[in-house]
């Protein structure tokens, strides 16, 4: 066991990844001698060389449609966008080819491949590098969207991921990069796709959240507990597509209430796809109304005003209180 | 002929006037009025303190992460002395020098790298686009401009910047082709420093030029030293000229350097090496503008030293303006659209009652209260 951040714990799994399977590659700009610009792909260029963890040219677009490309030809890419902001250059890309590889061509050819994108804000970064994409990738049929919490499901997400036989969009919270530590076992592990996490077992209520939102998330179940007797469950989505559908109604239906918690805006967010699955499954165990604490429908303001976009344990803490005394 | 070579009508030239060491052409030199000359090495030097200062102000954590544009000045400069007011600037992200010249304040580009939006707001009087962060992203909007200046046959060119790392986006390529094919007056100016963040100018394209692939589009190629500001001002100058006359775009490749980190998230010694730099110092921009000046005696000690006191003040009268700034947490519901949608105003009123503790909620709290 060794206590990794998560920076660390991705490395980790790109590494194991790579050395058991030469089809594994990593691309993307500032990859090699630099690195990668959160230092993610450490020690990659060194061990594995400039066959295998290659720097690209300065072109998205390129990376990902020349990537699925090198699926054709059996690879497994890994490809590092630099932001969240700089995935749309690449766009047209993955949802023209990448996504749709597998069914129109009936299987002859499919895209392994995963890219690995830095997400959200809360690092007072300039603008285009704080962005929330994820409901515009969990919306496009053919993708799997993983959103990791901790250095322990970083990892294991990201191994599932470069395994998956599908093109995993792969988002990784930047305010979680050197957060915490946390033990990460020797050997690798994986963890399914498709599946939540409790976090935290309670029973009054439900707080579903996901990412960097997670630790907001926990710090209000906390005090929710101390402060006003409520024990809340808190779901970790971690896969946002697909959702975990059952973890969400069971949950829900043992607690009657629930709050949905994440940093990009709320309009047709995650948060409203958890909402009207639980409307659909679950309506009748519901004791109130479920809440969403988001981020607004706006641009995520420049950072001077970021922290009054993203959602913090006090927000949480306010619709959940509304929500039990509903 | 089954096999010949095809000829191509456009041919690359490349320019450098200023010397950095040696004699000066004199056969090249422009003629640009002795005031004029004195402006342009204040707006750069302006330019150098500005950056020198923003890393001071950077490491106090008094703004964000910056990218400092030392030893490219007279490379964004240059451009701007070839055109007026009414034509328009459409800068990428290293291109302070020619946003002070153009009238942006000091405060205002604080601002943008302290994070506000009012930094990207561009001053009155000018036909300016705020610094961009996508990069080559801009390259299609100022695409757009010339095209809009042909179109209104207003007169107007537009000039506009992008880096060597640039040139391998789509969008570049793009907004050439477009650029050519409808004859738009744009003059697009690359700021080739050699490197874009780790990868340096022969891993990001194989041709031997970057002013050459302005041939493909049915262009003319500049291949200008981007430490030169006189051979700056004389390229973009004939660009403008034959924009103007409905000769359609111009490519310029500004060969210049990167002497600083390319921000400060960023570590250099990590993939280039101190000889490298040590080799490009030589020709930084100023001190070769300088040296011109001074033997034209348009420079001298107690000129410099007004000139550098009266820099000074504008910077600190700049960070004051900075400091007084009174962000608002509520503007981005404001400046979304021209007028707020009923979800917006309901949120906005939500994010206030949170903030300022409304009839129903606790005190003001968390994050929020650091906000204010
Ligand atoms: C579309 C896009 N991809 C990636 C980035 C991250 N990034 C910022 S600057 C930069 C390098 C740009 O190199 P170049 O065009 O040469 O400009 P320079 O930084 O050298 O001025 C990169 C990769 C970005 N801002 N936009
Ligand atoms: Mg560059």
């Amino acid at each position: 066991m060794a206590e990794l951040t998560m920076v660390q714990a991705l490395n980790l799994a790109m590494k194991e990844a790579m050395r058991e399977d030469p089809n594994v590659l990593m691309l993307g700009q500032d990859v090699g001698q630099d690195e990668g610009v959160f230092r993610v792909t450490e020690g990659l260029l060194r061990e594995f060389g400039p066959q295998r963890c290659i720097d690209t040219p300065l072109a998205e677009a390129a990376i990902i449609g020349g990537a699925i490309g090198l699926c054709y030809k059996g690879f497994r890419p890994i490809c590092e966008l630099q932001f969240d902001g700089f995935s749309y250059q690449a766009f047209h890309q993955i949802e023209g080819h990448a996504r749709r590889a597998r069914t129109r061509t009936m299987g002859r050819y499919t895209c392994p491949l995963v890219v690995r994108i830095p997400y959200g804000g809360g690092i007072r970064a300039i603008e285009h590098h704080s962005e929330g994409p994820e409901a515009t990738y969990a919306h496009l049929p053919g993708l799997h969207v993983v959103l990791p919490s901790g250095p322990r499901n970083a990892r294991a997400l990201l191994r599932e991921a470069i395994f998956s036989p599908d093109p995993v969009i792969f988002f990784e919270p930047k305010a979680l990069y050197r957060a915490f530590r946390e033990e990460v076992p020797d050997e690798p592990e994986t963890m399914p796709i498709g599946k939540a996490r409790v976090a935290r077992e309670g029973k009054d209520i439900t707080l579903v959240s996901y990412g960097a939102s997670l630790r907001q998330t926990m710090e209000a179940a906390e005090e929710l507990l101390d402060e006003h007797d409520i024990d809340a469950e808190v779901i970790d989505l971690l896969s946002l597509s697909p959702l975990d559908d059952e973890m969400i109604q069971q949950s829900i239906r043992k607690t009657g209430r629930g709050v949905v918690i994440h940093e990009s805006p709320r309009h047709c967010g995650v948060g409203a796809e958890v909402v009207a699955r639980v409307v659909e499954e679950s309506l009748l165990y519901l004791e109130a109304p479920i809440k969403r604490v988001t981020g607004f429908d706006t641009t995520i303001p420049f950072f001077a005003n970021e922290m009054a976009y993203l959602p913090d344990a006090g927000r949480v803490v306010k619709a959940a209180l509304e929500t039990v005394r509903f | 002929m089954p096999r010949e070579t095809i000829q191509i009508p456009r041919r690359i030239e490349s320019l450098s006037i200023l010397p950095y060491e040696g004699e000066l052409d004199t056969e090249l030199e422009p003629k640009i009025p002795d005031n004029d000359l004195r402006r342009l090495y204040k707006t750069m030097l302006s330019s150098r303190k500005f950056d020198e200062r923003c890393l001071l102000l950077q490491r106090i954590g008094k703004i964000g992460t910056y990218g400092p544009t030392k030893g490219q000045e007279a490379a964004s400069l240059g451009p701007m002395y070839a055109i007026g007011n009414d034509d328009w600037f459409v800068p990428s992200f290293r291109e302070t020098a020619a946003m002070l010249w153009r009238g942006w304040p000091m405060s205002k580009i604080l601002l943008w790298w302290g994070g506000n939006e009012i930094g990207a707001s561009p001053p009155e009087g000018v036909n300016d686009l705020p610094i961009c962060v996508p990069v080559a992203s801009q390259c299609q909007y100022a695409m757009g401009i010339a095209w809009g200046c042909k179109l209104r046959q207003d007169g107007a060119v537009c000039v506009a910047f992008v880096g060597d790392g640039g040139t391998s986006e789509g969008d570049f390529h793009e907004a050439l082709n477009f650029a050519a094919v409808y004859q738009a007056p744009l003059v697009m100016v690359v700021q080739n420093n050699q490197w874009a963040i780790s990868i340096p100018r022969e891993r990001q394209t194989r041709s031997k030029t970057i002013a050459q692939k302005a041939i493909a589009y049915g262009m003319d190629g500049f291949q200008v030293d981007g430490n030169d500001i006189l051979a700056m001002i004389v390229a973009t100058q004939e660009a403008v000229e034959k924009a103007r006359n409905g000769g359609g775009p111009t490519l310029i490749e500004a060969q210049t350097y990167r002497l600083g980190m390319h921000t400060t998230a960023d570590d250099p010694t990590k993939y280039r090496s101190e000889e490298e730099v040590k080799k490009w110092e030589p020709r930084d921009p100023l001190p070769r503008f300088r040296k011109y000046l001074k033997s034209k005696k348009l420079l001298d000690d107690k000129v410099e030293k007004v000139i550098e006191e009266e820099i000074d003040g504008l910077l600190e009268q700049a960070i004051a303006e900075y400091d007084q700034y009174e962000k608002d947490p509520y503007y981005m519901f404001k400046g979304m659209y021209a007028e707020m949608t009923p979800a917006l105003r309901r949120q906005m009123a939500e994010l206030r009652e949170y903030v300022e503790g409304g009839e129903s909620s606790e005190k003001p709290r968390g994050s929020y209260s650091r906000v204010l």
